[in-house]
């Protein structure tokens, strides 16, 4: 055999190994949660949904998803105004360091979540704002901003600007012109920077673990502090819940975007 | 700034900069000044003790030593991965971009709690191990270190690959085959032609996974547990039990100096291994 194939070959079967390593641990939490047993063996002694049924009845866990998919709609549609007023400021504005301005709207996503999320309880005791809810929209709007800034401005990049000159020869306002032709142009971008913003927003725990208290939590911390108490199969009955919400998203993602743009998450 | 060289378009950065200098720069600024000041005036006290208690070394080669091994596992299979997710078409990319990005997509959380059911002394991993006879007894695989590395090589393996696969993917084929055809064998066209052009999505892909890895907190806690102590162990333990913000400001920023020292060597880096010229 020579040696290009030979390196082929093995190139091939290191990608399969990363495939099955991937997808096995998704593939055993939904298996594990359909299982009658509560001690994680597989294969399961029988099926059943009893872990289903019991996550109904966790009171916890259903007001913490609530919460979580709250901060994460409004932290991301907050997000998606400013991020995008940025990213049309950088790419189209004339001032000077636009790409240190672009650097540092990304930074966030370089930095330590849970040395943010300390800043941010100092601060915001300092102004005095205790209240879990606003607390936790400040933070995830610092997590959200940077995948949507980041993503709007690649796809401004792209976006022939002389389209809204043409639509407006054509008898467009200059509001008309935008909302008509550049904002079909960069739905892709939204789509995409805003499903990954949400995602990022309703997994943080770094740092709203600083910004909840004991009554409202958000869905990461209530799992985690589940986990230590009564680790049983609900825990996989609701990671199962968040891997098909997944699955939807990225499957309706990919028929308008199609899946090359979500790999530039 | 001189209003001649910027225009109306320029003030829409405003609201979006304005935010992140409020509830970003500021905080840590602030946490950065508190860590200097103590009950007299500034003071250095709360690193010297910091950097004075010889348990904090340990921590701090516990926190850096697992990222650069993490980092170096996720490069060591990750950039195969990007290469063949590069060249190959159909359902086989299909299939290994799906395998990216639905866990990307997944939270840490569940993908950190799938990892304690698989590792599990009679969980899934030690079973097939055991079934292919390659070990006669469990392996003792959650709540160490190898555990740990195997749960965060998984959680962040598609920040390795995706950076790589966005540069694998513009290196024109034909270079590689002009090195062939000029003679050189498969390992002089790596290191000549594709590692030196692959290099910018190797340092965004390093930098991603090692400022991810240093500062990670739900792995080690699901998979390591206490004994395991890392920087932002402590620093969580330190503001949310032991209610010392003094020592916590102080690792705080200590890993936040780790973290900027990160990214501005990734953009030193990243300036120098930019191909000079684009074919």
């Amino acid at each position: 055999m020579n040696s290009a194939r030979l390196a082929r070959w093995v190139l091939n079967l290191i990608a399969a190994g990363v495939a099955v390593f991937m997808l096995a641990p998704l593939v055993v939490t939904v298996l594990v949660s359909f299982s009658s047993s509560s001690v994680f063996n597989l294969p399961p002694p029988e099926w059943s949904l009893r872990w289903y049924t019991s996550l109904a009845r966790k009171d916890g866990l259903v007001s913490a998803l609530s919460l979580s998919v709250y901060v994460a709609v409004l932290s991301t549609a907050i997000a998606l105004v400013l991020g995008t007023l940025t990213a049309i400021a950088v790419e189209h504005g004339r001032f000077r360091g636009r790409e240190a301005v672009l650097a540092f709207m990304v930074s966030p996503l370089m930095m330590p979540g849970l040395v943010v999320g300390v800043a941010l309880l100092q601060a915001l005791r300092e102004v005095g704002l205790r209240e879990v809810f606003p607390a936790l929209i400040v933070g995830h709007i610092v997590i959200t901003l940077p995948y949507i800034t980041r993503t709007v401005h690649a796809s401004l990049a792209l976006f022939n600007m002389s389209l809204i000159d043409a639509a407006r020869t054509l008898g467009l306002s200059y509001p008309q012109a935008i909302l008509k032709v550049m904002v079909p142009g960069l739905a892709p971008a939204f789509l995409t920077s805003g499903l990954f913003a949400f995602l990022a927003s309703m997994d943080n725990y770094p740092i709203s673990i600083f910004l909840t208290d004991a009554r409202s939590k958000t869905l990461p911390i209530e799992i985690l502090r589940y986990l230590e108490e009564t680790p049983d199969p609900t825990i996989a009955a609701i990671s199962s819940c968040l891997i098909l919400f997944t699955i939807i998203v990225l499957v309706l993602a990919e028929r308008m975007v199609g899946v090359k743009r979500l790999a530039q998450f | 700034m001189s209003t001649g060289t910027v225009n109306r378009t320029a003030w829409l950065a405003l609201p979006g900069v304005g935010y992140l200098v409020l509830a970003f720069a500021l905080p840590l600024a602030a946490l950065l000044l508190t860590s200097f000041q103590g009950d007299e005036g500034w003071t250095i006290a709360g690193y010297t003790r910091f950097f004075g208690d010889s348990y904090n070394y340990t921590v701090l080669w516990n926190t850096l030593r697992s990222a650069l091994w993490i980092t170096f596992i996720c490069l060591l299979i990750g950039y195969p991965t990007a290469f063949v997710l590069a060249r190959s078409s159909g359902w086989m990319q299909a299939t290994l971009l799906l395998a990216l990005i639905l866990p990307l997509s997944v939270g840490v959380v569940v993908k950190a709690f799938a990892w304690t059911i698989l590792l599990r002394g009679n969980g899934i991993v030690n079973a097939t191990l055991m079934q292919l006879g390659i070990i006669s007894e469990p392996l003792r695989l959650i709540f160490t270190e190898t555990g740990l590395t195997i749960g965060a090589v998984h959680v962040f393996l598609p920040f390795m690959v995706l950076p790589i696969y966005a540069v694998a993917r513009q290196i024109d084929s034909r270079l590689v085959d002009a090195a062939a055809s000029l003679g050189a064998g498969t390992v002089r066209r790596f290191t000549h032609v594709v590692w030196p052009l692959s290099l910018p999505g190797v340092v965004v892909g390093v930098a991603f996974v090692f400022s991810m890895t240093v500062s990670m907190y739900v792995v080690p806690s699901l998979l390591v547990g206490d004994r395991y102590k890392t920087l932002p162990t402590l620093i969580a333990r330190a503001y949310l039990f032991m209610r010392d913000r003094q020592s916590g400001g102080t690792m705080a920023v200590v890993l936040l100096a780790i973290a900027v020292l990160v990214v501005v060597a990734s953009a030193l880096l990243a300036r120098r291994v930019q191909p000079e010229a684009r074919v």
